[in-house]
């Protein structure tokens, strides 16, 4: 039975139906017998010392179960960092050094941030909880606190943690080719400051989880919204809980977005994991939107001093970064590897630039801890570069498309050495560049941009031609960087006596529709029909050990582990069939869904009639186990990089300072693709959360309290409908060498690509008053009329 | 004290015992069980939990229960007719209006509302009247285009 190519097609999700009809399975959906559920009481400061706390009103509200503080807790550890840079100290080209703080999931000495968790109030009922929680008495001696990045090494009194003085967390620093030569040589060397604010990643179901003890065989269950639940499980039971790893799963059911704040072990998951344990029943917790801004794991916020070094006919010589990024209170999951190891490995971008040094300093502030949001230091890294491109150009009064088409690497395939640690895997530049120059027509915008200048409009065009690590990521090459795991990917094929099949994959889908693509990915293989293939995820408790889903990895690194095991199955599937047909292993193919001796297409066994074979061995190879099921582990050899080029068509309204997007443009590479769809829609997803920071978003503190003044959808602008256009895309192809599916990742380039683009162009509008910058992010109506006012009244 | 609050939801009726502080989208949730209806903030930003009372989408985290006693509610749950979705399930699925699903619900509850107003929607009307639901997944470009697909199926009808 020949089947079409399942891998290419643009396949309806099969995940839909129950999302579409009401019937999803989130965390906060469960209902067990017994439940209990948690408020935590948190801090109002941004920093004071806990004097006392006084828990016996709520202990005797109506409906409590119990109360706990940190000091109920011994014997429970602090939150682990998975990321030590101190490991990597003997890396040529670096320098680094860090200092782990605790983290400890309720606070008793002194809390660090607004919201950080001091005590938790288990109770029959969420209102009964809540009710009790603010009883909770809390004698708070208010400290001196900082939140602002570029002052937290300054900051005259307030110091977060004794073992970080001046609060500073690591320095870091990493360079190639000599810097100092090559800005001696400048014919022009351009500088800037850089804001790239702090983002909240606000996927639209808050964080979540339920912890479930059984008394009677020890066994615990956690339902959690979490991207890798595996991971989730390995710290909580190896370093917080010191509880036995087998005795406990960890299910990530549906979960509604992830964006990198569903990554991390949080305080509230390991508090129930501990409670349930002490009270003997479930205990659920479930974020409000407010508790989420104030915990959840934010993004970005560097302070950037970037140098560029041109010659004259537009070639970049050298580039000089010096970061300071906020880490805020603690040391999230990976936080250092964050502003380091995914920042300054991708400062080359798509360019040969001839020296680049990068020097970052990692701060403590009082703010909620920063970590991984969609392309996590791949999108600061893009934004300075793509940033300090256009201001070159300008400085050079050249068109920024011909500083860019200068300075591309030219076409590769295998490894192009950057001056930053990396290698890329393969590239075409120039291509996808002039296939967006192509679908734009640049030309004619020109012309029609220097019309609307004479008739007092301001449209302005911005390019981003970017590049990703993904992939994520070598095991070897991720250790000795400082990471505390490993970053394969599992992939288990079960092939039932039927011939159904199902799929257990260690990625985890939050959005990203793997119930689909990886059905694709293997009935395409094993060319049976896609209904007969199951896909399964989430649950510690039926998949392999897997490293779980970020990093645009899910796809590479998850779909080869598929691959592998599929190939292992055909392998054993040979033997079989060769034992039924009478032939050698050698001589049998796998074609059109069954195992045929090859060039005698009479002579062949189907799929289906070897599986049963496998699970009916009468007739059976000697020595050959039974059954057909394979795993896989692969662990990739390099990262892949995606690549692509942008362009964003924005008009100001001058009265107003609004920027509003008139086009965008995305040619993107991804590699090989599975389902285009799928592709085009992570695309669109991401090309909106870029274009958000650009213009709307940004998590503000307040200066003096410490106050987190966005904490709600309210006050933190989150792009709605009518504020974004339709999205043109295209693609070009150019598979990585790295893996054999080919496939690079798509899960963050929009998010990378967008924030320069639509920045690029709201200073292009405002080129002609001479504006060649605007140092800080969301590019506000009122932000963007300043910059106006003030360039037309020095005109 | 609590107060009994009696709602047909999806034609079923139910009647709790609630406290008055109850928000009709725990009552969905937690007591009619019906959970496909979602809280995704607590300042009424969001829409996830968008649903239609007596015929108007309106936003269950923003009523009270008792403030309904005697209503008809549609939720989610209630839109596919004898096992066939509706015409806007089966635009969002065609046209991939949904990544997490999350905010689908919602947003498929405001999109009947919107297609009701406006049978044949421009983009922009489509878009400003989504202002009440978030979605953090889709850019909404394809949100966008599954309610114009319903449209034109809706029309064909």
């Amino acid at each position: 039975m020949a089947t079409a190519r399942l891998l290419g097609a643009s396949i309806k999700r099969r995940e839909d139906p129950r999302f579409i009809t009401g019937k999803g399975n989130y965390t906060d959906d469960l209902k067990l017998p017994g439940m209990t559920y948690a408020a935590f009481v948190r801090s109002p400061h941004a920093h004071a010392r806990i004097a006392s706390i006084d828990t016996s009103k709520a202990k005797s509200s109506p409906g409590v179960v119990a109360v706990f503080t940190g000091k109920d807790m011994a014997g429970v550890n602090s939150l682990p960092c998975g990321w030590d840079l101190n490991k990597g100290k003997n890396i040529p080209g670096v320098v680094q050094d860090l200092v782990m703080v605790p983290h400890m999931p309720l606070t008793s000495d002194v809390a660090r941030h607004v919201g950080d968790p001091v005590a938790v109030v288990i109770a029959e009922s969420q209102d009964a909880a809540n009710d009790a929680a603010e009883l909770v008495a809390v004698q708070w001696q208010p400290l001196p606190s900082v939140t602002a990045t570029d002052r937290a090494a300054q900051a005259s009194g307030a110091q977060l943690h004794a073992s970080a003085p001046s609060n500073v967390a690591f320095k870091w620093e990493l360079g190639g080719g000599d810097v100092d030569a090559a800005f001696k040589s400048a014919d022009v060397v351009v500088k800037k400051r850089i804001v790239n604010q702090r983002l909240v990643a606000n996927a639209m179901e808050p964080r979540a989880c339920v912890a479930r003890y059984e008394d009677s065989t020890g066994d615990l269950t956690l339902w959690v919204t979490s991207q890798n639940p595996h991971v989730h499980r390995l710290l909580m039971c190896a370093f917080v809980l010191g509880i036995p790893e087998h005795k406990v799963r960890v299910i990530a059911p549906d979960v509604g977005g992830g964006f990198g704040s569903k990554i991390f072990l949080y305080n509230e998951e390991v508090v129930c994991s501990w409670a349930t344990r002490q009270v003997k029943r479930p205990v659920r917790w479930t974020a409000t939107r407010r508790e989420a801004y104030l915990t959840d794991a934010q993004g970005r916020d560097h302070v950037t001093d970037a140098a560029m070094a041109m010659s004259k006919d537009g070639k970049i010589l050298g580039l000089h970064v010096k970061t300071i990024a906020n880490m805020g209170a603690y040391l999230s999951t990976f936080a250092p590897a964050i502003p380091t190891f995914l920042y300054g490995t991708l400062l080359n971008g798509v360019y040969a630039i001839g020296a680049i040094k990068v020097e970052v300093t990692g701060v403590f502030t009082n703010t909620t801890a920063v970590d991984a949001y969609r392309g996590a230091g791949r999108p600061e890294a893009c934004y300075v570069l793509e940033r300090m491109v256009d201001a070159a150009a300008a400085a050079l009064k050249m068109d920024p498309a011909d500083v860019r088409r200068k300075n591309f690497i030219p076409k590769f395939s295998g490894a192009f050495q950057t001056l930053v640690a990396v290698a890329y895997d393969s590239g075409d530049y120039g291509k996808a560049f002039d296939r967006l120059l192509q679908m734009f027509d640049y030309k004619k915008f020109r012309a029609d941009q220097a019309e609307a200048r004479k008739q007092g409009r301001y449209l302005g065009v911005g390019f981003s031609t970017y590049i990703e690590a993904c992939s994520i990521a070598p095991s070897k090459v991720v250790g000795a960087l400082g990471a505390g795991a490993g970053l394969y990917e599992s992939g288990k094929v079960r092939v039932h006596p039927t011939g159904m099949v199902t799929v257990y994959t260690g990625s985890h889908s939050h959005g990203q529709g793997h119930e689909t693509t990886f059905a694709q990915l293997v009935a395409d293989d094993l060319q049976i029909p896609i209904e007969h293939v199951e896909v399964v995820h989430g649950d510690t408790g039926a998949i392999p050990f897997g490293m779980g889903t970020y990093g645009s990895r899910s796809a590479s690194v998850g779909g080869t582990a598929l691959r592998m095991s599929v190939n292992k199955i055909k392998e054993k599937g040979k033997k079989i069939a060769a034992h039924l047909l009478e032939a050698s292993a050698g001589d049998i193919e796998y074609t059109a869904g069954q195992f045929q001796v090859r060039g005698a297409p009479g002579k062949a066994v189907p799929f289906g009639a070897v599986a049963l074979t496998a699970y009916v061995p009468h007739n059976f190879p000697e020595g050959l186990e039974p059954g057909l099921e394979e795993t896989s582990f692969y662990d990739p050899s390099n990262f892949c990089f995606p690549f692509g080029a942008h362009a964003c068509v924005v008009e100001i309204d001058p009265d107003t300072g609004q920027a509003k997007i008139v086009r965008y443009l995305a040619v993107d590479d991804v590699g090989n693709v599975i389902n285009p769809m799928i592709v085009d829609g992570m695309v669109h997803g991401g090309v909106a959360q870029g274009a958000a920071q650009a213009l709307w978003e940004g998590a503000v503190y307040d200066d003096q309290s410490g106050q987190l003044v966005t904490g709600s959808l309210m006050d933190y602008a989150l792009p709605k409908a009518d504020m974004l256009p339709m999205y043109e895309t295209d693609r070009t192809e150019t598979p990585t060498p790295v893996n054999p599916l080919g496939i690079k990742g798509a899960g963050e380039t929009g998010t990378i690509a967008a924030t320069p683009a639509v920045v690029n162009a709201v200073v292009d509008a405002l080129s002609g008053l001479g504006v060649d910058h605007i140092e800080t992010m969301p590019l506000t109506p009122e932000r963007v009329w300043t910059t106006l006012q003030a360039a037309q009244s020095k005109k | 004290m609590k107060t009994s609050v009696s709602v047909t939801i999806n034609g079923v009726k139910h009647t709790h015992e609630v406290e008055p502080r109850l928000l009709l989208v725990h009552y969905i949730r937690e007591l009619a069980g019906l959970t496909g209806t979602h809280v995704g903030c607590d300042t009424s930003q969001c829409g996830a939990c968008t649903i239609h009372l007596n015929g108007q989408a309106v936003k269950s985290c923003t009523l009270l229960a008792v403030q309904v006693d005697g209503a008809q509610i549609k939720t989610i749950e209630g839109m596919a007719t004898d096992g066939k979705l509706h015409p806007i399930q089966d635009a969002f699925w065609e046209k991939h209006g949904l990544q997490c699903g999350f905010c689908t619900p919602g947003m498929i509850m405001s999109a009947a509302q919107i297609l009701e107003r406006y049978p044949k929607p421009t983009e922009e009307q489509i878009r400003h009247q989504l202002e009440g639901n978030l979605c953090r997944c889709t850019g909404y470009h394809n949100i966008v285009k599954a309610i114009q697909y319903a449209a034109e199926q809706m029309a064909g009808k």
